[in-house]
């Protein structure tokens, strides 16, 4: 015998940019079994309720971190969610905070693009080297310095967590942050004095009040919050040492 | 022409939003009380800079009942910030390698209230021994 079908109610915070002037909730009653995400209960909403609900995702299993959504007012992958730690209450889901709404549950992200830019995302060489010279090395020691903070999914949970970055868009804030450190502890890269001008600028570490939320949302467990408060030890460090060994300025 | 029209939310109310942010500003303010214990201590001292009179002065407002609530006051504060400042201390951190393993963040947590507290025993009983 079938079970009775369980329907749970999803507040999804709706903004249509050619029609509304201000976001505005709207209701949705959804079914739904013990084995459906939050993702899959907005995805049943757009195939069978509402065509003109706007929500990015694609991998449905926490790798791309494109389903970000701030979930009963806590920053989620929707896809690791379930409807089930829910039910029977409502399930809120709005844009993630603290970035401007675009439509409905998407975000627009170009500050975020703009500062993983400026980071410089990418090894540096320390000096050229040719294909004949083979791989780089690195002991497994070298690739614990930066393993952890590599994990990041740019999902963009820990800018929704980050009261700074809402009260502070020029930020550069813990995702960016983070890869900059992951950049600068790799021993295969030589292009820290390069990125430390962008820690220890105006929008750089010290905007950090060590709230530690960012840490907390994080589904890959990368601790921003550790590397954005290491940096602003590497950042005194490196403003003492410019007294004794002069060199570039900061931005 | 575009129809985007993003739109921001607002910001106000912030930390009222979430428990974590609520917890975050209620650490934060306790801090408000290290600086006012502070200051107590720092008008002593100016008060036994002014003689012997001052000073007897200034000990016997400490004895009043509203110097005793607020020194309790004070004292749960502070409780309050030192462990929420050790919770956040693995945090900010370089990662401490013990026999090869990571160290825990309970490990430094707790270790750092440990020492909070055998330094608060050893001042208090070196100050009682000196009181007596």
């Amino acid at each position: 015998m079938p079970e009775q079908q369980k329907i749970i109610e999803i507040e999804v915070l709706r903004y249509n940019p050619e029609t509304d002037q201000v976001p505005h909730p709207q209701v949705f009653e959804v079914p739904f079994t013990d084995d459906m995400s939050v993702l899959q209960g907005v995805q049943y909403i757009k195939d069978y309720l509402d065509g003109s609900l706007s929500f990015r995702w694609s991998c449905r299993m926490a790798i791309c971190g494109s389903c970000g959504m701030m979930i009963n007012g806590e920053p989620n992958l929707s896809c690791q969610t379930f409807l089930r730690d829910y039910y029977p209450g409502r399930v809120r889901v709005e844009a993630l905070a603290h970035f401007p709404i675009e439509r409905d549950l998407v975000i627009g992200m170009e500050g975020f693009i703009e500062k993983l830019e400026s980071i410089q995302p990418y090894i540096i060489p320390k000096e050229a080297r040719t294909l004949a010279q083979g791989e780089y090395l690195q002991t497994p020691a070298q690739l614990a310095a930066y393993e952890q903070f590599s994990s990041c999914i740019n999902c963009l949970l820990c800018y929704a967590a980050c009261p700074q970055f809402g009260l502070n868009k020029d930020f550069v804030g813990p995702a960016a942050l983070t890869l900059l450190h992951r950049y600068n502890v790799d021993s295969r890269d030589g292009g820290q004095a390069a990125r430390m001008e962008l820690v220890n600028a105006e929008e750089g570490v010290f905007n950090c009040t060590a709230v530690g939320y960012c840490s907390e949302v994080c589904p890959k467990h990368v601790d921003p919050a550790n590397a954005v408060n290491l940096n602003k030890t590497n950042s005194a460090m490196d403003y003492f040492l410019r007294f004794l060994a002069p060199k570039g300025g900061a931005k | 022409m575009s129809k985007r029209r993003p739109y921001v939310r607002p910001m106000d109310g912030w930390w009222r939003k979430n428990p974590y942010f609520v917890e975050y500003m209620i650490h934060e303010g306790t801090a408000l009380f290290v600086a006012a214990y502070a200051a107590v201590l720092l008008f002593g001292l100016l008060r036994l800079a002014q003689g012997e009179a001052a000073w007897n002065g200034w000990l016997l407002a400490l004895k009043s009942p509203w110097s005793i609530g607020f020194h309790l006051l004070a004292l749960a504060a502070i409780g309050y910030h030192a462990y929420t400042w050790f919770k956040i201390m693995p945090r900010t951190m370089p990662p401490v390698i013990v026999g090869g393993k990571r160290l825990s963040a309970w490990a430094i947590t707790g270790s750092g209230l440990a020492a909070a507290g055998i330094a608060s025993l050893a001042l208090f009983a070196l100050v009682w021994g000196m009181a007596r």
